[in-house]
């Protein structure tokens, strides 16, 4: 099983964090893992985005021209990255950064309104967590457990007290997820 | 004993593995998309641990004058940088091939030419393989195409470098240093003592004893019949590379009708492009040099003689397939593809671009 990720948003929001949390769990699950960043210039404010594969089988390109599953948070990123999702695959977008329908129908879509959420909850550190639970909900690639070995191994010792908060952010991510 | 294996990145594969593999000093100006290797350097302190040095020095060329006299003693040393960068290094690297200098340079490729972008490229392979700076010299060239190989590679390229008192150089790009993935690092080496490298190096210039005349590190020689047969010397230490050093990898070439020729990155993004391909019925194979320089010219005049066409595959205008229209000697028609200036192909476009150019 191959899961191709596309992780897009805006600089600041968390996107490539959350693609090596996503990794890092892989890590933990045994799982052969690549995360490609886009690099440079991106900061807050700016596009950023990050493709994650996790497979049972040596991972061959880490560029790839389509996608199983796009994590969709701002709209330039969904008019990029729309079209370059697989016939049947996955859409996952946050309500709050995309303002124009969705046109595919020959995939499967997600709402999540994280940033809402996020906000409302006072959760806004913990952002990027919250759309990683919608993700591991609707594609439940990894186990909670091993996202949570692969959080701790991705966070510096200094910031291992705030686990339990990434994790409620993922747990809040699973129920608020819904299929449009 | 299971190996640790880690999720790096592979700038950072770089760092970790120059600390393990004993090397004695790192000598670099920061640049993008290679900055990681002094950062992770810095973060890791080896200073404390095993004595290496790591320098920031002021400028590239000062980092690579630095490698000069470092490597002048018989130390493990190195420097990194990225395209520009390494133009600007270019004359300490003609002067360490011709003082015959063990060193490693590692260069994490960008769009170029001038300053140019800071994304991925290939367009240095020219400057790499056929000189660089001047004079009648030759670079061991290594193109990893993991972080695995990121890792491994700084071992292997100081093995060949004091094996041959010749520079080495990584020749990786923009996705390699920035992605990440899988890696088990080597086990620590402990740094080289002063009398294992007196041993070692009897070159050396690292303080003379009585029982040996004074060791000279220069590449200078006034005297063209001297300096001839200083080139005769280094023309045959590159013939020897060529016979023993030349790296390759044959994937799924067995069978293959048509065959990908890529080095690096360019080589991952094939590899998926031969799933589409033979998903499609199309058998394609990919032959990968490990080594650009020597470049494993045997084996793909081999494979001229067995497919109806090769494509090589670079992030540049065409400039290894120069040296595979070499070796195939017009036996089979090779074609180039490649993006330009930091733009990365996608597996599509090169399975597009073999029906296009060799059906």
């Amino acid at each position: 099983m191959t899961h191709e990720i596309i992780i897009a948003g805006f600089g600041g929001q968390g996107v490539l964090s959350m693609g090596k949390i996503l990794a890092y769990s892989g890590l933990m699950e045994g799982k052969e893992v690549s995360w490609m960043p886009s690099y440079g210039p991106e900061q807050r404010g700016g596009t950023a985005n990050v493709t994650v594969i996790l497979s049972d089988e040596r991972v061959s390109s880490p560029v790839l021209n389509e996608f199983d599953i796009a994590v969709i948070l701002n709209q330039p990123s969904l008019d990029k990255f729309e079209s370059k999702i697989k016939p049947g695959g996955i859409l996952i977008y946050d309500g709050y950064g995309i303002h124009k329908p969705v046109k595919r129908k020959d995939i499967s879509v997600y709402r999540i309104d994280a940033m809402d959420t996020a906000m409302e909850l006072k959760m806004d550190k913990t952002f990027n967590m919250i759309v990683l639970g919608g993700l591991l909900k609707v594609a439940p690639m990894v186990k909670l457990e091993n996202v949570l070995k692969g959080l701790k191994k991705s966070l510096p010792e200094r910031h291992h007290k705030l686990i339990p908060a990434n994790e409620a952010a993922i747990k809040k991510g699973m129920e608020i997820i819904r299929q449009v | 004993m299971s190996e640790e294996i880690s999720l790096l990145k592979g700038n950072e594969a770089i760092a970790h593995a120059a600390i393990r593999y004993g090397v004695d000093g790192y000598f670099g100006y920061p640049i993008t998309p290679q900055s990681e290797i002094l950062e992770t350097l810095t973060l890791e302190r080896p200073w404390d641990t095993t004595g290496m040095v790591v320098l920031q020095a002021e400028s590239e060329v000062a980092a690579i004058n630095m490698v000069y006299g470092g490597a002048g003693t018989g130390k493990r040393v190195m420097t990194s940088s990225s395209s520009p960068g390494v133009s600007l290094k270019q004359e300490g690297i003609s002067y360490m091939a011709g003082a015959e200098l063990p060193c490693l340079i590692v260069n994490v490729m960008r769009g170029g030419p001038g300053l140019g972008t800071i994304q991925p490229s290939q367009a240095d392979y020219f400057q790499t393989v056929k000189g660089g700076g001047h004079g009648d010299y030759r670079l061991i060239a290594l193109a990893p195409s993991s972080v695995q190989e990121m890792a491994d590679f700084v071992g292997l390229g100081f093995e060949l470098a004091f094996k041959y008192r010749n520079p080495a150089i990584i020749l990786a790009d923009g996705i390699i240093g920035q992605m990440m993935e899988k890696v088990v690092l080597p086990p620590f080496h402990p740094r080289r003592t002063e009398s294992q490298i007196i041993e070692e190096c009897p070159w050396a210039a690292n303080g003379r004893k009585k029982s040996r005349k004074p060791n000279i590190i220069t590449s200078l020689e006034l005297d063209p019949a001297v300096m001839e047969q200083n080139n005769i010397r280094f023309q045959k230490k590159y013939e020897e590379i060529k016979k023993k050093e030349v790296r390759y990898e044959a994937y799924l070439c067995d069978d293959a009708d048509y065959l990908l020729v890529a080095f690096g990155s360019s080589a991952r993004i094939c590899q998926k492009a031969i799933e589409i391909a033979r998903a499609q019925g199309v058998k394609v194979g990919l032959l990968r040099p490990i080594t650009l320089w020597p470049f494993p010219s045997e084996i793909v005049a081999e494979y001229a003689g067995k497919v109806k066409g090769m494509l090589s595959v670079e992030l540049n205008a065409g400039q290894m397939v120069e040296d595979v229209r070499l070796a195939v000697n017009g036996k089979v028609k090779v074609e180039h593809f490649g993006r330009l200036g930091g733009i990365v192909f996608t597996p599509d476009e090169i399975f597009k671009a073999l029906t296009e150019k060799l059906f």
